[in-house]
């Protein structure tokens, strides 16, 4: 110790904390992340086409019919996808969480793992599967019942079918919030409810429904905005049924001649709507934010559904089937057929879409070009929000709040407006990132950081803080504890957040789709200019491709970072 | 094999291009530069450059077709293509040009009047691969910017396990009877530059014109987005009727047996002629010359006509036996010079009357 202890303080006089100017340049960056594009989307929607200030645009796409009815059909649509999510997600999310259905695990695993399918290829998957005509299951019901060719059930192409398929893709949001809230519930609440003498539908009205509330609305909330803000889906279902919704009507004002200050202007309205639910979800939550006191209380016990127990279970396996076991059969059948309605015979089965696009080099760039960008936005993303929270985390530190809301902040922009905004600011000197693969990273890193930040955030407040300050007191700068202490006693939620970034960059479209360029074709883009030209069979290939190898990289991270959280564990018992 | 199509097989064949002779009006001698034939050098050239990007409209797999003949031809030159709707490469390149983007070394649209519009920003480099001084006149710029690289038709389609011949339409006025309400496929002329042509010539045909669209609108039309589409869209079953859509994509596909059928409407049949040219600031410009050659050459027109089923304006090429010669069709013609000044017009007509 006598050795020890000058040595220490010597370090600590020698070496400048970097911290200090390490975290005027993140706030710099993350301002020029969020702000720049911002900026330039204001001031192109109040400007006219040369250069001079005008509320022309707001006039125009308030009382244009073809821009206000896209405005109010979307959010109809966004509020019916909020409820039908809402409706499927409750009680799947509760006999998950604390029933005794059979298979629960799994069907919490299989849900979760549904977010990966990207929302547009579920849309195309829906299409091959109840288009009016030459829909699977169209064709089923025509054959099962009988009837003439353009007797139908389902009919995709409509308001209805564009719900349904959004809600497919948002539902599991919804569900992970409620599952993770339903298990927070301690045991000892509802046991007091029934000695009261509550049954079990009083205590599931009168204690888990309100406890569940705040995480209900917060859910709700966020597929209502997925649903207003989402390109994929609307572009592959409501154009064929010959009606826009707001972001491909924005998309459409890109098409020749441009008119990026119309595309600005409706695009502000989309995040004044977005920041104002959000201020209201907060508000809303911090009336009704029950919070959970006490130490630790008894693990709530599965409530027996008795003979409910498989009729639940056929409850799950019929949303499941809607949002992955459908779908998937769908891509799987019309990946070996040259038309995608024939029926899958010996006779009709062909490898041909597998040879085409695996032979075809643009799909070979494609992929290299969505790997290569999805890992380096997961990595650049995961460490900037480590750096963010933990210097946030540190309390009493001046600017560290201000770094952490300016994180979050982007959560309010939808992913079509910064692409709009990144289109503006990027497109002209002195930073020309428009064609290059760095405009995408930065639109990656963007949309990911808030959740990213708040995942790494959570992880951080879990942490005792004494492990830090013993490294500091030895005379370590707060970089230092950061990479030598903290980062490895968080590794599993950096390599939850680092998957989290990488998915939701192979899944992206709504600012992709402004944004790339022929030199920087994603997958996702790929995907898309084949469904304007009607390749099903070839789509199929590229889509389960793209998810085996997404799988794949998941799998190999957790796999590789599973062997040092091995050795984090064991700083931690030390 | 559709009925309507083998019927015709028997007629004798005649050529594009000899068609044209007969329609060109006007005889003006090209002042352009002279034809420049493929040599050595160039060659050479080209293959130290390595890559050639070309953009295309060209149904991806036809235009996939095209690049590996070329590469075969040409070892250590790849070619990388770049598929979609004319208009959106026209929005691409209008974007990338915007961003000082040079990317694209060849261009092909199926809407002419792009090049005509690239043509007077000044983006186009004059170059005439020696075929193109064979080409008639009319299908060929003066200037020498750009060519007629292939040329299709616009055609109504229909599927033939839901509709008999007999039922199927025979014109474009059939298309509004009550019976087709919900049964028709179209696609876009804001996405695909062979609708945009076709929508301007039946916005000027006689008897049809925008009234007879506005009525079209109000029969309930499935709206897809490319030109190549429609076809695939019988081919499905998804609609049983098609109201435009590329020829070339129904010829391949009733070439792999899907049941599917052509039909020339009475009227007339939208002929929409693409072009192609190569950019003054191609990044590889002698790959680019050497492709571009490539693209006109009598192999690279017979493998457009023979396995993309186009019409080719190339005297050369031997037309394939089992498709109607267009000079047995009537057809409706453009000016891509009159045509540009009207696209404004027609995406805010068509929107609004279909909506999108």
């Amino acid at each position: 110790m006598n050795t020890v202890m000058p040595a220490a303080s010597a370090a600590r006089r020698r070496h400048f904390d970097l911290s200090v100017p390490v975290l005027g340049a993140l706030g710099l960056l993350l301002c020029g992340l969020v702000l720049l594009p911002l900026g330039w989307l204001a001031y192109y929607a109040f400007t006219d086409k040369d250069g001079g200030f005008t509320l022309a645009n707001f006039v125009r796409i308030f009382t244009d019919p073809t821009f206000v009815e896209p405005f109010l059909r979307t959010s109809a649509i966004a509020v019916a996808v909020a409820l039908a999510s809402v409706v499927v997600a409750a009680p799947l999310a509760w006999l998950v969480a604390r029933t005794d259905m059979p298979f629960r695990r799994w069907v919490r695993v299989m849900v979760t793992a549904s977010f990966v399918t990207p929302p547009f290829l579920g849309a195309i998957a829906w299409e091959i599967l109840a288009a009016p005509n030459a829909g699977m299951l169209n064709q089923l019901y025509q054959r099962l019942f009988a009837r003439g060719p353009y007797d139908n059930l389902f009919d995709i192409y409509s308001e209805a079918g564009l719900v349904f398929v959004m809600t497919c893709y948002a539902f599991p949001y919804v569900f992970v919030l409620l599952a993770n809230a339903i298990e927070r519930i301690p045991g000892d609440l509802e046991d007091a409810s029934s000695i009261l003498g509550g049954g079990r539908w009083t205590t599931l009205r009168r204690v888990v429904f309100p406890m569940t509330l705040p995480a209900l609305l917060a859910g709700a909330l966020i597929a209502f905005l997925q649903a207003m803000t989402q390109f994929g889906a609307p572009a592959i279902l409501a154009l064929p049924a010959g009606f826009h919704v707001i972001t491909t009507k924005i998309w459409s004002l890109f098409q020749y001649p441009p008119q990026p200050q119309l595309a600005a202007a409706a695009a502000l309205p989309l995040l004044l709507v977005t920041v104002l639910l959000l201020q209201a979800q907060r508000r809303l939550l911090g009336r009704r934010g029950y919070t959970v006191t006490g130490g630790k209380s008894g693990m709530a016990r599965p409530l027996s559904l008795g003979k409910w127990r498989w009729p639940a279970l056929a409850l799950a396996l019929v949303v499941m089937t809607m949002t992955i076991l459908l779908p998937y059969a769908a891509l799987i059948k019309a990946s070996f057929l040259r038309t995608a309605s024939d029926p899958l015979t010996w006779e009709k089965f062909t490898l041909y879409n597998y040879q085409w696009i695996y032979s075809f080099p643009e799909s070979r760039t494609a992929f290299f070009n969505s790997f290569s960008i999805g890992l380096m936005s997961a990595t650049c993303g995961a460490a900037l929000s480590l750096v963010v929270a933990s210097l946030a985390a540190q309390r009493g530190f001046f600017g560290a709040r201000a770094l952490g809301v300016l994180a979050t902040s982007p959560v309010a922009i939808p992913g079509i407006v910064l692409g709009v905004g990144l289109f503006l600011s990027y497109t002209r000197p002195p930073l020309v990132l428009y064609g290059t693969p760095w405009i995408l990273l930065l639109a990656f890193v963007t949309i990911e950081l808030p959740a990213a930040y708040q995942q790494l955030e959570a992880a951080l407040l879990g942490l005792h803080p004494e492990l830090e300050e013993a490294s500091r007191i030895l005379g370590a700068g707060r970089l230092r504890v950061l990479i030598q202490i903290t980062a490895p006693l968080i590794a599993t939620s950096v390599v939850a957040t680092w998957c989290f970034i990488f998915i939701g960059a192979i899944r992206e479209l709504s600012a992709t789709i402004m944004l790339t360029t022929a030199k920087t074709k994603l997958v996702s883009i790929l995907i898309y200019d084949l469904n304007e030209s009607g390749d099903l069979g070839l789509i199929a290939v590229l889509g389960l491709t793209l998810l085996a190898v997404t799988f794949a990289v998941v799998g190999f991270v957790n796999r590789v970072a599973g062997l040092r959280q091995g050795s984090a564990r064991a700083v931690r018992n030390y | 094999m559709p009925r309507f199509v083998r019927s015709f097989a028997a007629l004798p064949v005649i050529t594009a291009s000899m068609l044209f002779a007969s329609l060109m009006t006007g005889n003006a001698i090209a002042a352009g530069p002279a034809p420049s034939p493929v040599t050595p050098a160039l060659v050479s050239a080209a293959v130290k450059e390595g890559t050639v990007t070309f953009y295309t409209s060209i149904d991806l797999q036809v235009a996939q077709d095209l690049a590996t003949a070329f590469q075969n031809k040409y070892p250590g030159i790849t070619v990388q293509v770049e598929r979609s709707g004319a208009e959106r490469i026209y929005q691409r390149i209008t974007e990338e040009y915007g961003s000082n983007i040079h990317n694209v070394d060849v261009v092909d649209s199926s809407d002419a009047a792009n090049l005509v519009d690239y043509k007077q920003r000044n983006w186009l480099a004059a170059y005439v691969p020696a075929d193109v001084g064979k080409w008639p006149a009319r299908q060929r710029d003066p200037d020498g910017f750009f060519a007629a690289d292939r040329a299709t038709l616009s055609v109504i389609g229909y599927n033939t396990q839901l509709i008999q011949p007999a039922d199927a339409p025979k014109s474009y006025a059939d298309l509004l009877a009550p019976k087709w309400k919900g049964k028709i496929v179209k696609a876009h002329p804001a996405y695909s530059g062979n609708i945009m042509t076709a929508t301007y010539e039946i916005s000027k045909a006689p008897g049809l014109g925008w009234a007879y669209m506005q009525k079209l609108a109000q029969q309930g039309i499935m709206q897809v987005q490319s030109s190549t589409e429609p076809p695939k869209k019988l081919a499905l079953g998804e609609r049983p009727v098609m109201f435009d859509g590329n020829e070339y994509n129904a010829l391949m596909l009733i070439d792999t047996q899907a049941p599917i059928a052509i039909v020339y409407p009475t009227e007339g049949t939208p002929l929409v002629s693409g072009a192609a040219g190569l950019m003054k600031d191609a990044p590889h410009p002698n790959a680019a010359r050497l492709f571009d050659s490539y693209l006109f050459s009598a192999e690279g027109q017979q493998l457009l006509v023979t396995t993309g089923e186009l019409r080719s304006f190339n005297p050369g090429v031997t037309e394939p036996a089992n498709r109607v010669p267009l000079s047995k069709i009537k057809v409706f013609t453009a000016d891509p010079a009159e045509q540009i000044k009207a696209v404004d017009d027609i995406k805010q007509k068509y929107a609004e009357y279909f909506g999108t």
